[in-house]
């Protein structure tokens, strides 16, 4: 790298003088690969690309940043599905991948402080030998990182029981966009003041970068059951989980496939998977022994009566592994149907899920679109996946138009926008369906409050005439273009 | 297709807020003290009552900041499930406008976390809805969160809709003399409360009847009391006051505690605060508590004496005045009351 010559941009150099050349890439590859994420989206258009090892970097870059009247956009592993991490209008990137130590882990206070690049699995692998692990378990965790999972405030299928990222997070260090650092929460059961820790959560990047994170570890359950289930149809899988529930269950995950995705999984994973039901049901409970054992059993009979047709329990890690390994690796056995996929991420009550699962099917078919469904069903969390060829001409227009009808039905039936991916720029002009222009006009406050000036991830969350005024200044918006 | 209209009790509330003069709720009054009380002049009014629907299935109600936590308690008791709320009085607002977390918080979860959708009446006297009706969301920004513990000072709380939970098949209280907590809280895999009060240990148990009878079996092998494990019908009466501490703190409260194993060198030292501002979290000696029960894993000290307060870093406490202004540009809402006044405690 010292044979790099000093760029004759200054926004460049001075970054240059703060992290070295080597740390700081404005090639037009390094800036065409950073802009997408692993969104359909279409790229943005990123300016110089940080990669910063500390607090202070980070804080010298925003300032940097700042004084040169660019904006900044973290990015973590760009695993995220709402295009959260595109940056628009050129601005400053920070990537946080070289921030990735596990700091400490104390098993008196139960945390471990961590930097936002730690990959998700990895901390859970560090943890597991003491008898412990993060519980957020996003499909993509081999890849994201705990900084990715604090911006979007990610789930996973075992946040059932869990619950999302917010619930596992005491404390972060945060540079502000104004460069400022502040510690947000504590380690202490009730901290003073207004609960910033639990507004930054889920900001996608608007609020400022976490740069130290302190985590919530959770104690590994004594035993673990997991059951497959198989149904004639979705809808009859779908009734089973709400049963589960109203049983006062609740299981760790409940994760529902329907025949198109358990095929392609099958042939992907060879688990055993039934091919030929109409729906499977993935259910695991955990906890103290007995009443994991009792749980099982109760859920395998209200099953049967809702019309299982086979009811198999995992009979070792091993196994359950495998069960699981078919379930995370479902969008990658997309591939085998189709070359694209669109996935959607809405939430509904659980009591609707049959209708709205026929309704997704409806609107698929209407457009002409083949959709596969793999989902969190126990959180009312969908996931149609809209498969196509971006190839065909005419197709992309019928995906668009088929992924906004689903939401609305999602909408209309007591539901959300997104459950876990978040909002960014796919779902960005869709919060009007869900909230009024006060209640827009009132996330605008928080987020003015933490960037009063619009320099963090500007052009995401938040539709263009309820955001300060940050639209303004891109160049350009995503076309909602499909890759 | 946005959240359903407000109805009419909330519009009316909105009217009454309107969109002058200092205003401020009073609920049950069981917090009251809580940041100071509101400035000589503000008006004082009731939010509207009412639990509008409760969906077992879906484990989640809907209810009106104005009603009682017990009335709502025994509205979920009767379909086997329950909140996180403390049942101790007050009304669903004043709870959630406080954000104290129940004594067994490690089984019945955090305030916070039980809160998905709030509706609140803005400084200038409109209703605003954040977050969303379904168990998981991460729609918007986080205002759900951000107005628990507010103390009805970014918005005045008319709904919200809550998170429930299955009551577990069997809760068992059981307490032993001096035994050490720590035993007890590290032998036992999810307790609902492990509590001590300087010699006494009491420990909730919940759960599958077959799972407390196996924990407690575990906690007897863990502590090796001479005494042993009795049943009790409760945990301890707890001092009024609360401390917020980190959890390994109170390894330090034990051993300056008279017999514990460190009780001739005292105890006391530094928070966490770290590089980054903060609230200054160190909580000074723990001789400074008096009488007290603690709450082992969790780090709530409930004390006979006020704790000191906790100022935040210059940073913090500039970010949580933008917060304020951007929500409350005229201080209208309960002015005089403060989430960071001199001290974090309040009057139980």
């Amino acid at each position: 790298m010292r044979g790099r010559p000093v760029s004759a941009d200054p926004l460049v150099a001075a970054l240059c003088a703060v992290l070295g050349r080597d740390r700081v890439r404005d090639d037009a590859a390094e800036r065409a690969l950073l802009a997408h994420d692993a969104s359909v989206f279409a790229g943005g258009a990123a300016g110089p690309v940080c990669f910063p090892t500390s607090t202070e970097e980070v804080r010298a870059v925003v300032r940097i940043a700042a004084s040169h009247g660019s904006a900044v956009v973290p990015r973590g592993a760009g695993t995220g599905l709402a295009g959260g991490a595109i940056p628009l209008g050129r601005p400053v990137v920070v990537v946080t991948t070289k921030m990735n130590r596990i700091l400490e882990v104390d098993r008196d206070d139960r945390i471990a402080w961590v930097e936002p690049g730690v990959v998700n699995l990895d901390l859970t692998k560090h943890l597991r030998p003491l008898g412990f692990h993060f519980a957020p378990d996003p499909s993509s965790q081999q890849a994201c990182t705990i900084g990715g999972n604090v911006a979007n405030n990610s789930g996973g299928p075992h946040c059932l029981a869990y619950g999302v990222t917010s619930q596992h997070v005491l404390a972060l260090d945060v540079v502000l966009p104004d460069g400022e650092v502040v510690r947000l929460g504590g380690l202490d059961a009730e901290p003073p003041g207004y609960d910033l820790r639990g507004a930054f959560i889920g900001g996608e990047g608007t609020l400022g970068i976490a740069t130290r994170i302190a985590v919530r570890i959770t104690k590994n359950p004594p035993a673990v059951r997991t059951l497959l289930l198989a149904f004639d149809s979705i809808e009859e899988a779908a009734t089973v989980v709400g049963r589960v529930v109203a049983a006062g269950i609740v299981p760790a995950a409940m994760e529902v496939m329907d025949r198109g995705i358990t095929v392609a999984v099958e042939n992907f994973v060879h688990a055993g998977y039934p091919v030929d039901a109409g729906a499977v049901l993935l259910v695991e409970v955990d906890g103290p022994e007995a009443g994991t054992a009792l749980d099982a059993e109760r859920i395998a009979e209200i099953g049967r009566a809702g019309g299982a047709t086979s009811v198999r329990t995992a009979a070792g890690e091993e196994e359950r592994a495998l069960l699981w390994r078919g379930r995370k690796t479902a969008f990658g056995a997309v591939a085998q149907i189709a070359p694209s996929y669109y996935l959607h991420d809405t939430v509904v009550p659980r009591a609707a899920l049959p209708q709205v699962l026929r309704a997704v099917y409806e609107i698929a078919e209407r457009h002409g679109l083949m959709v596969v469904n793999v989902f969190h069903a126990g959180d009312g969390n969908l996931h149609p996946l809209l498969l196509f060829d971006p190839r065909e001409p005419g197709t992309l227009a019928r995906v668009h138009a088929a992924g906004r009808e689903i939401v609305e039905v999602s909408l209309a039936a007591g539901g959300v926008l997104s459950g876990e991916h978040g909002v960014g720029v796919e779902k960005r002009d869709y919060m009007p369906l869900q909230f009024s222009d006060v209640d827009l006009d009132h996330q605008n406050r928080l987020r003015r409050a933490f960037d009063p000036a619009c320099r963090a991830n500007p052009g995401k969350v938040l539709p263009s005439g309820h955001s300060c005024a940050d639209i303004q200044s891109l160049e350009r918006l995503p076309a909602g273009v499909w890759a | 297709m946005t959240a359903p209209a407000p109805d009419g009790a909330l519009v009316r509330f909105a009217r009454e807020v309107g969109a002058t003069g200092p205003v401020a709720v009073e609920g049950g009054r069981t917090r009251w003290d809580t940041g100071g009380d509101p400035a000589a002049g503000t008006r004082l009014l009731r939010a509207p009552a009412g639990i509008v629907e409760h969906r077992p299935e879906e484990m989640t109600v809907r209810v009106r900041a104005g009603t009682a936590v017990d009335e709502l308690h025994d509205e979920l008791a009767a379909t086997g499930q329950r909140t996180a709320l403390p049942r101790r009085g007050g009304t669903v607002g004043g709870a959630l406008a406080v954000g104290e977390n129940d004594v067994c918080v490690l089984g019945r979860g955090r305030v916070r976390d039980a809160v998905l959708q709030v509706r609140y009446v803005s400084a200038d006297g409109v209703v605003v809805t954040g977050g969303g009706p379904t168990v998981k969301n991460v729609t918007g920004y986080d205002l759900p969160r951000l107005l628990v513990g507010s103390l009805g000072t970014l918005g005045l709380l008319a709904e919200a809709i809550l998170r429930t939970n299955p009551v577990p098949a069997v809760s068992r209280w059981f307490r032993a003399e001096g035994a050490v907590p720590f035993k007890a809280f590290d032998a036992l895999f999810r307790p609902s409360a492990v509590l001590w009060n300087g010699c006494t240990t009491w420990v909730e148990l919940e759960g599958h009847a077959a799972d407390v009878e196996a924990e407690r079996r575990a906690l007897v092998a863990a502590t090796a009391v001479a005494g042993g494990w009795s049943e009790c019908d409760a945990g301890p009466v707890l001092p009024p006051y609360r401390w917020s501490l980190r959890p390994s703190e109170l390894r330090r409260l034990h051993e300056a505690a008279p017999g514990g194993p460190g009780a001739a060198g005292g105890a006391g030292g530094p928070g966490e605060a770290g590089e980054a501002g903060g609230h200054g979290a160190s909580i000074g000696e723990p001789s400074g508590l008096g009488e007290l029960v603690a709450s082992i894993g969790v780090g709530t000290v409930f004390s006979s004496r006020p704790a000191p307060p906790r100022p935040p870093s210059p940073a913090l406490a500039a970010l949580a005045a933008r917060v304020k202004h951007e929500f409350d540009p005229g201080g209208r809402l309960n002015p005089g009351r403060s989430v960071d006044p001199a001290g974090s405690v309040s009057p139980r």
